[in-house]
């Protein structure tokens, strides 16, 4: 190729609706981006963890001594150094800052060191003696179950219970642990202020949450510590909780220096929570017509050994077990349990993504039973606007297009599955196991729903500030730009409101700005977007009205088409609005699981084309298609890309992506054992979105980060027991599941 | 000991202990920060590099083997305020998202399209299967380089 250059388009410009060129995309093309794993500070130490190498075991002694020997070693902490609360959580402060007489997890943090640089502190982190009483871990959920060892418990009964169909369909169903796998690992900074305060850079989906966490557990005023947003390589969930923050901060008050910290990949697998495995029981009863009469369910989700967001998980699991249908009989009951493998949390789609997989499976199992088009069968029950939730009776206000997002990837043309001769497109891939004679095609659907921003009576709110300014419209916010396209869409809404060309997202600390709430739950564009909306709406009526004007752009304020007041002399005086924007409340549900618990709601679809190779068990997934529930499309570009990588995520869950845990521990922390898709792995992707107005997101826009990961794991099974006639009753598929698997 | 090579087209020497890879001389010690650490397993690609005209991953490398090399890194493929056409075609197609796995999709492009100007859909995934992505799912990654591959013909 010629080596010519071209000038970057800097002139960035777009308002809702265009998908301009990304504010960070070209210091992330030149490797001069800063991530937290980039960060440095002059008189840095370098801290490192010692993590229990047992699941379960009593803390007998802790021998630091031959840590601080080593020369450069500056700290070796224990619980005892720990000044403040000695635990911290995301919604329960169970888990210790660092193990306190047992460890209950594989790879739990016991002892934090910081020395000189990283060999030093690592080989120091070797060098601590830590004297254990080995004891048995409990890792079976339902051993778990039995023993009560829970974190919370699920009841829902809504309708006649006594309700049974004409075809009752039972299933059993299991989904494996998942990991968000982000490419950049765990990693900070945390820098003294020289008066008893800190300042921590550290990978993060909620600054804030982070900042009264340090607070608590350093037992320091709040405004001792700043929490700063700072470049993170992906999150999916890995990054809500407390992981390295307060060991940080800790260090560096402790030793009076910046300290900075960087997980190695397999401590990664073991420093974040993961998707929690499931085992589903449903008993689906419909009539002859194909009609949902009642559904059963049992959902057992494992949150390992600390609560995380267990409880807010089981009941995302527990209030979508019957998915985007109608049913009018309903039981769930769930448990989330407490046992010794490694905490699990927040993953992207956050408890709906595993019981998809189970009422999936029902569905087209009905369907089969009827020798009904499984899509028809989703259309006799379909859950639309004004309906009942089935399974907390809220009854949907906002626009839930499931009809039109059955009907129009029905109408989507099914492309060819685009196998070819090539291994490349085979099976077994260029490895040349595959013969092509034994591969067997299928198609397979499934549909997938899930709230919006967070539930049950939380107070969720976001806060952002805008201002005009000689540098344009600038947007100040705490949301986490976690790579879904944030800091393009916050500046696209101001641009939209004050018709000023020139914005910018400028990430502040938690100082200066009140809480913008996690980068989860697809909240952000809704939230933060929401109130970025109100701000610049209001910030522009109120420089019209100090003008007298009708209109405001670069020129300034216009009145018709006399120029009254030029950007000059509206620059003389200081522009700034700050909103706090709430979506419409909820409620905690009753103890039959009933309430208005949810803001909002997206479904989507999807339809999977595969390739099996039946004797070798091993899958190609050529297309997946998809329709999408979006409101609006704020960033089509932005949105397009969060539905190829959510999809990309469920395709791995559905044949490939397990963390394999034995009696408590991860037998495969590191990138050659836990597989994840490559480029070859990656489907075509066919994708409609389905826009509606009437959500309160700013110009009707929906999350949209969640829906693509929910059905797509679904929906690769179902085309796997199209193809082969096997039961599939588990994800990840394993070849085993094919080959030698049930029918 | 003492490494010299040649690194971005710039002569350059860096103290290196036996065992340490060239990533990490030339994250820790030479100030290149846009090689990424990802995995230090060679599984990823985040710390792709072009070493006397060939891509490797540096975590794979040791420091010392790179004596007397030619080092491209993601550093030197733009010049000042100027994109090359690979990572243009990638910030137009919505190719980059987190950003953390994006220099080394640049120098494994850059090496593919400098063997291979027009490679077809199936030349680009093979040329990037070393490489992950965690964010986009690959598919505007791919519409980047075949965008690429037609506009340079």
């Amino acid at each position: 190729m010629t080596t010519r250059t071209v000038r970057p388009v800097t002139d960035i410009e777009g308002v809702v609706g265009d998908s301009p060129l990304r504010p960070d995309g070209v210091p992330k093309l030149k490797g001069e981006f800063d991530f937290a794993q980039d960060l440095s500070s002059d008189q840095m130490l370098w801290g490192a963890t010692v993590r229990s190498p047992h699941p379960h075991a009593r803390i007998r002694s802790i021998d630091v001594a031959p840590a601080l020997a080593i020369g450069g070693v500056h700290a070796v902490l224990t619980t005892d150094d720990v000044p403040g609360r000695a635990r911290f959580g995301l919604e329960h402060p169970d888990q210790p800052v660092l193990a306190s007489g047992s460890v209950n997890y594989w790879g739990e943090p016991v002892v934090v060191v910081a020395a000189d640089d990283q060999r030093t502190a690592r080989a120091a982190a070797r060098a601590v003696v830590v004297d254990y009483e080995v004891l048995e871990p409990l890792v079976d959920m339902e051993e778990a179950d039995r023993r009560d060892e829970v974190f919370r418990r699920m009841r829902i009964r809504r309708g006649d219970q006594g309700v049974t169909g004409d075809v009752v369909i039972e299933g059993y169903y299991e989904v494996g642990m998942q990991d968000q796998a982000p490419l950049g690992t765990e990693a900070g900074l945390a820098v003294p202020d020289g008066s008893g305060g800190v300042d921590l850079y550290a990978t993060s989906q909620f600054v804030h949450v982070d900042q009264e966490q340090v607070v608590a557990s350093l037992g320091l005023r709040p405004d001792q510590v700043r929490s700063h947003p700072t470049g993170i390589g992906g999150a999916f969930g890995a990054r809500e909780d407390v992981n390295l923050h307060i060991h940080l901060c800790l260090l560096a008050l402790y030793t009076d220096r910046p300290v900075k910290m960087v997980y190695h990949r397999s401590e990664s697998f073991t420093g974040h929570v993961h998707r929690h495995p499931a085992r589903l029981w449903y008993r689906h009863h419909a009539d002859r017509e194909g009609r949902l009469l009642r559904v059963e369910a049992r959902v057992v989700i494992d949150g390992g050994a600390y609560a995380s967001t267990t409880a807010a998980v089981l009941a995302n699991a527990s209030y979508f077990a019957v998915g985007p249908y109608r049913c009018d009989s309903v039981a769930v009951d769930g448990v989330g349990t407490r046992t010794n493998n490694p905490p699990c949390g927040a993953m992207r789609g956050f408890g709906a993504v595993q019981v998809c997989f189970g009422y999936e499976a029902q569905m087209d199992r009905i369907a089969d039973e009827l020798g009904m088009d499984p899509l028809e069968l989703r259309r006799r029950n379909v859950l639309s606007t004004g309906d009942p939730m089935p399974t907390t009776g809220q009854i949907i206000e906002t626009p839930l297009p499931t009809m039109e997002v059955i009907d129009s990837l029905e109408a989507m043309p099914l492309m060819g599955n685009g196998r070819s001769d090539d291994p490349i497109h085979l099976p077994g891939g260029t490895g040349l196991t595959t013969d092509a004679a034994h591969v067997v095609s299928g198609v397979g659907y499934a549909l997938g729903i899930k709230n919006l921003g967070f539930s049950e009576g939380f107070d969720d709110y976001a806060q952002a500030r805008v201002l005009l300014n000689d540098e344009g419209a600038v947007v100040e916010t705490a949301a986490i730009e976690v790579g879904q396209g944030l800091v393009s869409v916050l500046a696209q809404i101001a641009r939209t409101e004050l018709g000023i060309s020139r914005a910018t997202v400028r990430h502040v600390d938690t100082s200066k700005i009140d809480s913008a709430g996690s980068t989860s739950a697809s909240r952000q564009t809704q939230i933060s977007g929401g109130a970025t909306l109100e701000a610049a709406e209001t910030l522009r009526k109120r420089i019209l009205d100090a003008f007298g004007g009708d209109r405001l752009d670069d020129d300034g304020v216009w009145k018709g088409n006399v120029l009254v007041a030029g950007m000059d002399t509206v620059l003389e005086r200081h522009w700034e609005e700050t909103v706090t924007f709430r979506h419409p409340p909820t409620v905690g549900s009753d103890p039959d699981g009933q309430g208005a618990v949810h803001a909002d709601f997206a479904v989507a679809g999807h339809r999977a084309v595969v390739d099996v190779d039946a004797e070798l068990g091993l899958v190609k997934v050529h297309r997946v298609d998809t329709t999408q529930d979006v409101g609006r499309a704020l960033n089509p570009q932005s949105v397009r890309g969060q539905i190829e990588g959510g999809i990309m995520q469920g395709v791995g869950l559905a044949i490939m992506e397990e963390l394999v845990v034995a009696d408590g521990v991860i037998q495969n922390p590191n990138f050659t054992d836990y597989l994840l898709p490559t480029i070859l792995d990656s489907p075509e992707v066919e994708a409609l979105l389905i826009e509606e107005e009437g959500s309160w997101g700013p110009y009707g826009a929906k999350g949209v980060g969640e829906a693509p990961t929910i059905s797509s794991t679904a929906a690769v099974a179902a085309a796997i027991r199209v193809a082969t006639g096997k039961a599939i009753t588990r994800v990840p598929v394993r070849p085993q599941d094919i080959a030698l698997g049930d029918d | 000991m003492i490494v010299a090579f040649v690194l971005n087209g710039e002569p350059t020497t860096a103290r290196v202990m036996a065992p340490t890879s060239l990533l990490e001389v030339l994250r820790d010690d030479l100030g290149m920060g846009g090689s990424k650490n990802a995995c230090e397993q060679g599984e990823c690609g985040s710390c792709s590099i072009v070493l006397d005209g060939g891509l490797v991953c540096s975590c794979l490398v040791m420091a010392v083997d790179a004596e007397g090399s030619d080092v491209r890194t993601v550093e030197g493929v733009s010049s000042g305020d100027f994109l090359h056409p690979i990572q243009e075609a990638m910030h137009r197609a919505g190719a980059v998202q987190c950003g953390f796995c994006t220099p080394g999709f640049v120098m494994a492009a850059v090496d593919l399209f400098e063997h291979n100007p027009h490679p077809t859909k199936d030349e680009i995934k093979e040329a990037l299967a070393g490489n992950i992505c965690r964010c986009t799912g690959y598919g505007a990654i791919i519409r980047a380089f075949e965008d690429l591959a037609r506009d340079t013909r």
